[in-house]
């Protein structure tokens, strides 16, 4: 199973998980697990079908929208993360 | 690469004496030092990022260093911004922060800006320095930065810091991708709340903003990995350090092949917020499109005076209740008000199983939360919930009853 790693300002929506484990063999797939454990997310991530363009997924070190974004295929122990917008200073 | 600044200084003996620990490193040494003296270095911000930036790149030796921030010294500033002291509060913070680097190095030219950096100023205010830092407190101001760097081909020192997690990056469209490559657009208003609504440990800047200083001097002498093209993340939690790769977007808006925007822009449009407190702009989570109506403090109090007993919902965490809380209110976050409301719009639940069971919809509802703004939010989604009832929104909030009816009362 993957691991997708919530940034802080989306925790409100995971009840406070800071690491979600999910199924699937795509990026895809993975997010559209997530968003079934926890649909409160769905309209953060995306919009329609599409990823929101503030959502950076990222697989590894990699930004997904340079592999094959939403197709990309994962390993079984993938680690996926989403990289927040932050503005603190 | 090589290095930013191409000019040398002269250095004094007494210079020389002072910057030994740097001169006797090969990757500085007395030319290294020259180059610094040379460089000039814009600090946007002079807060929690600013003020260990401020600090050590005045003792590093730095010539010149710019100071924007249109601010002064609060006391709920002194947890984190180092900079700034007791005796500083009331006092502008670019005139605080002068002191302070002149104490450290008298060696130093200090430019101060005692404006907010806007679209009309941004360029010519950057154009002078070799080195932009970003450590500026919102998104309008991040945008605005990043794309007069890209147009006056700056590089620009990121740093940015949330709760317990901070992000470092060099974004320099002449080498590599720029903050708008990463970040095209921002995140809606409300998403991401500031660290004066979400908070941020003390020491979180201090880690951020010293690594952005050592960027700055990397760049300027030439040495070492940049981090352009990589951003870094920082969880104090975790105690992790995570480098990511970043690639420059073709088809970026502002440093792409083609890029669609040439000026700069209306950022507080752009993000739906305001840049900064000082702004006319007030469209905050809709609220234009989508106004509450609201209640004062004097008005309510009045009432409870006047023996009225209307219901009062404090939306914001539990955390937060216990520093301060009115009498005779229903605590109930803004965030399992937000959920709750989900869930029946998706026919998940009925309203009677979720916490809208205690809200009534029958009666007069008053929200509150720290200032005004979360509890506006809980409004909007009571009424898309179904309520038709009358809500009204405290205006300023727990602070302004501490400010105006009850002063015993702790402000947070």
């Amino acid at each position: 199973m993957a691991s997708i790693k919530i940034p802080t300002p989306l925790r409100v929506y995971t009840g406070n998980q800071a690491q979600v484990i999910v199924g699937g063999t795509t990026i895809g797939a993975a997010l559209d697990d997530l968003v079934a454990q926890y649909p409160d997310l769905r309209p953060h991530l995306f919009n329609g079908g599409e990823l929101r363009n503030f959502v950076n997924v990222f697989l590894g070190d990699e930004d997904v929208r340079f592999l094959d974004g939403l197709d990309t295929e994962i390993d079984e122990d993938a680690s996926l993360r989403i990289i927040p917008s932050i503005a603190g200073g | 690469m090589l290095p930013i600044v191409e000019q040398l200084s002269d250095l004094s003996n007494e210079e020389i004496r002072r910057y030994s620990r740097h001169l006797i490193m090969p990757e500085v040494g007395i030319e290294g030092q020259r180059r610094l003296k040379a460089a000039s270095v814009l600090l946007i911000g002079t807060g929690g990022l600013g003020s260990p930036l401020a600090l050590y790149l005045a003792a590093a030796g730095i010539g010149r260093i710019g100071l924007v921030d249109y601010d002064v010294v609060d006391e709920t500033n002194l947890q984190r911004q180092v900079i700034h002291g007791q005796a500083s509060v009331g006092v502008l913070k670019v005139k605080s922060a002068e002191q302070r680097m002149k104490d450290i190095n008298p060696f130093l030219q200090v430019d101060t800006y005692n404006v907010p950096l806007t679209s009309e100023n941004a360029l010519d205010l950057l154009a002078p320095y070799d080195v932009i830092i970003d450590g500026t407190d919102n998104f309008p101001t991040r945008y605005l930065v990043n794309d007069a760097c890209v147009k006056l081909g700056k590089p620009n020192v990121y740093g940015s810091i949330f709760r317990f997690e901070g992000q470092l990056s060099v974004f320099y469209a002449k080498e590599g991708p720029c903050y708008r490559c990463l970040f095209p657009s921002p995140p809606p208003p409300g998403l991401v709340p500031s660290c004066a609504e979400g908070g941020v440990l003390g020491i979180l800047p201090g880690t951020i903003g010293t690594l952005q200083a050592t960027e700055a001097i990397k760049l300027i002498l030439g040495i070492g990995q940049p981090m352009i093209g990589r951003m870094l993340l920082y969880d104090a939690l975790e105690m992790s350090f995570t480098t990511l790769k970043l690639r420059k977007d073709p088809h970026c808006p502002v440093c792409g092949v083609a890029p669609e925007q040439v000026e700069l822009i209306d950022y507080e449009q752009f993000c739906g917020m305001p840049a900064h407190d000082h702004s006319e702009y007030r469209s905050q989570n809709g609220a234009k499109e989508n106004p509450v109506d609201e209640i004062t403090v004097r008005e309510l109090k009045a009432r409870l005076d006047a023996g009225e007993n209307p219901v009062i919902v404090d939306v914001r965490e539990p955390h937060e209740w216990r520093i301060v809380a009115l009498d005779g209110a229903l605590f109930i976050p803004k965030g399992d008000i937000q959920a709750a409301k989900n869930a029946v719009l998706a026919g998940r639940k009925l309203r009677e199983e979720t916490v809208l069971a205690q809200i009534p919809d029958d009666r007069e509802v008053i929200a509150l939360c720290r200032s005004g703004v979360r509890s506006a939010d809980a409004i909007r989604f009571l009424r898309e919930a179904g309520y038709n009832n009358r809500l009204l929104n405290l205006k300023g909030g727990i602070l302004a009853w501490a400010d105006e009816i009850d002063r015993r009362l702790p402000k947070y």
